[in-house]
């Protein structure tokens, strides 16, 4: 038996305990991610900056506002109906800056290469970065390249860092949600986690379903220009599905959120691949959608501006934020009762009950 | 989706609600017996449709909440062993053994495989000559003839290198077992829907007669369970005891006859444990001798396992549904999802987990005001 | 326990050892094991689970219990419009 890790130092260790070890589920988006961010990661690095919990941080650099944001991205496989792991790259950065209000200028690139991977599989990444980033109207103006051993690294892991400017009126962030604010969402639900399953060892079937990866930067401006201040809170649903973000803003901000499940827009063809493995669209992952918390004034302006958009077309309003039940987001099911839309755990799993 | 979304119509949920109501009128404890049907209720939300005298308890039909800790145990230990490919159902993965699960074996190194089906185990089998293939082989008779299947099949390939690891449960003796018990109330059971595809529901009669409750065969859908739960109640109020069949799409009398062959092949009835519950007589299956070279506890001798239960959990009480989720002491405090201590609490169809997933340590007032 | 999922079977064909099925779930398909259903055919819905076809869904039974439902609910709009009708002449007799 190892020895038992010293968490003397740490602020607050108690649900880490029970996992002396990562597992898969911290990178699942659910609960014991949130706990590694809350009880491992801020009480380590300690700013404000960091303590907001955006998608992206906001700065204050030289009288401006600058947005900074990193993610990583580890999807196996590398290459899936709709993209790959270079279109994610580039447009989940650009979009966690985008969501901050920021409009997104600069990327840098850090590649972990494992020792085998085909160039030809490199190039074909590199390519769909840079086509990604022209789309999005960004520059990769850094990066760096490391290679490791066979058997790490499943073939390529990509992280990417940007930046971009922040107007000084803007104030969007998980915090601000208002009881009375409408929930909007910007597509179709769970279309990336369904296009990844359909192409998973063990799972595959056949779908015309893509991955829904896209830079939402020009939509959000759109959005942004119909609903002005009005607008509160701004997120790219990713890993954890829409359900995930919801939980965590009402946590945030300390609200409740009612959604109505009729509402959600999801392709037929995710919720028969859903309902196959006993999944929940709201949980499955997303690439390219945007929730939207506009306050009740705006929100019929913001929707038609979000439907103008090509990427907005199946935008609908989903919720909105009330002031009971505080930090608990509850659904009215189709049969007019409700239920809690718990976070989950870790990833949620294909079950045959 | 055809076949689906009919069976999920909300107005005429409301209707078939309305007319439960109607034909109330008196209180009536009703037992689902099956995970799924549990997982439906809660997470629609049916129970709040219905009217307070109808009381509906959870059962053990998830064979996640009842597959023995032994045999858990003995997953773990196979599955952590080098040369071993692991295959199991998703539902299976976080299921706590005396000491740890398969995540965590796989965070410890173990080749551990989620799959869909049994036969993508034996295919796994098949890419993978030179490692032990395992499948565990857990469920209702539901996935029985599945199960069977890839045994079968493995068998028919010639493969050396698969094996599956049985807990197959039985439905009606847990009926009767439940009946039996001194603290039981059950008034009538909605029987699982899926359980009869495979045997039919010809055990069903002698349960009625015997003890002289009402069983309805029964579906998933939100319809299917209001249905389901209407049948009983006319029953109920009638003083009648009989099987009727509420999910006649699927289920019939006699069941799958090609499923019922080989599964006379491959299996024998055995007495089993059900985790919380304790032995059941003649409640389950395992493999026949002529297949024994298939039998995982035989090829990896990991029989006699240890064993130890959080004395703190109630399992056991809820799925004979003496206990409601909610009402067991440790209940969200020491026990959640995040850190379970019993099965119930980890399975999706369980009935804790549905419960705490689902809001239910608030009450249905606080869901239900806006 | 239980999860199965309706479908519709779109091709058949022989794998080796068993006899498998194209079946379409509102538009994603997959390869599903017909052993226990000699009798299916191309067209004919059936139930999966994990997998494998475990029984034909009875279109007619199916179309029958909607039917039986639908009426259930007229009926009770029947019900409660004479419940309202006998009592609104009790209201204004009140007044």
């Amino acid at each position: 038996m190892s020895e038992p890790p010293d968490f003397s130092n740490w602020s607050c260790p108690i649900p880490l305990r029970d996992y002396p070890a990562i597992v898969m589920g911290h990178g699942g988006g659910g609960k014991l991610s949130a706990e590694l961010v809350e009880h491992l990661f801020l009480p380590a690095f300690r700013n404000d900056a960091l303590a907001n919990l955006g998608d992206a941080s906001i700065v204050p650099l030289a009288g401006q506002r600058l947005a900074i944001s990193t993610d990583s991205f580890v999807v196996r496989p590398l290459f899936f109906p709709g993209g790959s792991i270079g279109d994610l790259a580039v447009n989940g950065t650009v979009n966690d800056l985008a969501v901050s209000g920021a409009r997104p200028l600069y990327l840098t690139v850090g590649m972990i290469l494992e020792e085998g991977l085909p160039i030809a599989s490199l190039a074909r990444i590199a390519n769909d970065m840079a086509k990604a980033a022209q789309t999005a109207g960004v520059q990769i103006v850094t990066g760096d390249t490391k290679v490791v051993e066979k058997g790490h690294g499943d073939g390529c892991y990509v992280n990417t860092a940007g930046v971009g400017l922040v107007s000084v009126d803007t104030d969007i962030g998980p915090t601000r949600a208002k009881p009375g604010d409408i929930i909007l969402v910007s597509g179709t639900i769970g279309d990336h986690g369904t296009a990844i399953m359909s192409v998973r060892e063990g799972l595959e079937f056949q779908t015309t379903i893509r991955s829904d990866t896209a830079a939402l930067n020009y939509l959000i401006e759109r959005l942004l220009k119909a609903g002005g201040s009005a607008i509160h809170v701004m997120r790219d649903p990713t890993r954890g599905g829409v359900a995930s973000s919801l939980n965590e803003i009402s946590l945030a901000s300390n609200v409740g959120v009612v959604l109505e499940e009729k509402a959600f827009p999801v392709r037929s063809e995710v919720r028969a691949a859903c309902e196959l493995l006993g999944l929940d669209p709201i949980f499955v992952a997303n690439e390219g959608k945007v929730l939207v918390f506009v306050a009740d004034s705006r929100a019929a302006a913001v929707l038609e501006a979000m439907r103008s958009d090509p990427l907005g077309r199946d935008s609908a309003i989903i919720g909105r934020v009330v002031d009971q039940h505080p930090g608990m987001v509850v659904a009215h099911t189709s049969i007019g009762a409700s239920r809690v839309v718990a976070m989950q755990i870790g990833e949620q799993l294909p079950r045959i009950c | 989706m055809k076949y689906l979304d009919e069976f999920r119509n909300g107005e005429i949920a409301q209707s078939l609600a309305r007319e439960i109501r109607r034909v109330t009128t008196r209180p009536w404890k009703i037992m689902e017996v099956c995970g799924g049907q549990t997982h439906s209720i809660i997470r629609n939300g049916i129970d709040q449709l219905l009217p307070a005298d109808i009381e509906m308890v959870h059962g053990p039909g998830c064979p996640v909440c009842v597959t023995p800790l032994e045999i858990i145990d003995q997953a773990l230990t196979i599955a952590a062993q080098p040369g071993v490919i692991f295959c199991s159902f998703g539902d299976m993965l976080r299921v706590p053994g005396s000491e740890k699960d398969l995540f965590r074996i796989r965070g410890e190194g173990g080749d551990v495989r989620i799959v869909y089906s049994p036969l993508d185990a034996v295919q796994i089998a098949r890419q993978n000559p030179d490692k032990q293939v395992v499948f565990f082989g857990v469920g209702f008779e539901t996935t029985a003839p599945a199960n069977a299947m890839a045994v079968h099949v493995a068998r028919q390939h010639g493969l050396k290198n698969f094996s599956a690891l049985i807990s197959h449960v039985l439905v009606p003796p847990a009926i009767a077992a439940i009946m039996q018990s001194p603290r039981n109330s059950i008034q009538a059971f909605l029987a699982a829907g899926h359980v009869c595809h495979c045997l039919g529901f010809h055990q069903y009669p002698a349960l009625t007669e015997r003890f002289r409750i009402p069983i309805v065969i029964t579906g998933f859908e939100p319809l299917d369970i209001l249905e389901g739960i209407r049948r009983s109640v006319l029953q109920l109020e009638a003083g009648e005891a009989r099987v009727d069949n509420a999910y006649e799409r699927i289920v019939t009398f006699e069941g799958n006859l090609p499923a019922q062959k080989l599964l006379e092949q491959v299996f024998e009835i055995v007495d089993r444990a059900w985790r919380g519950i304790g032995v059941i007589p003649a409640s389950g299956w395992q493999l026949r001798p002529e297949y024994r070279e298939f039998d995982a506890e035989h090829r990896f001798q990991v029989s006699g396992i240890h064993t130890v239960e959080s004395p703190l959990c109630h399992s056991g009480e809820v799925l004979q549904g003496i206990l409601k989720p909610n009402q067991c002491p440790a209940f969200g405090k020491e026990c959640t999802p995040r850190k379970p201590l019993g099965a119930t609490m980890v399975s999706s169809e369980g009935a804790c987990a549905a419960y705490y997933n689902y809001g239910r340590f608030i009450s249905a007032d606080q869901l239900t005001h806006v | 326990m239980c999860l199965a999922i309706p479908g519709r079977v779109d091709a058949i064909f022989e794998d080796g050892l068993s006899r498998m099925g194209k079946v379409n779930f509102g538009g994603i398909v997959k390869d599903v094991c017909l052993a226990y259903l000699p009798d299916i055919a191309v067209g004919d819905y059936t139930i999966v689970h994990v997998g494998f076809a475990i029984s034909k869904i009875d279109e007619a039974s199916a179309q029958q219990t909607l039917q039986t439902f639908r009426e259930m609910g007229l009926l009770e709009e029947e019900l409660s419009a004479s419940e309202a009708c006998n009592a609104a002449p009790d209201k204004e007799g009140q007044s």
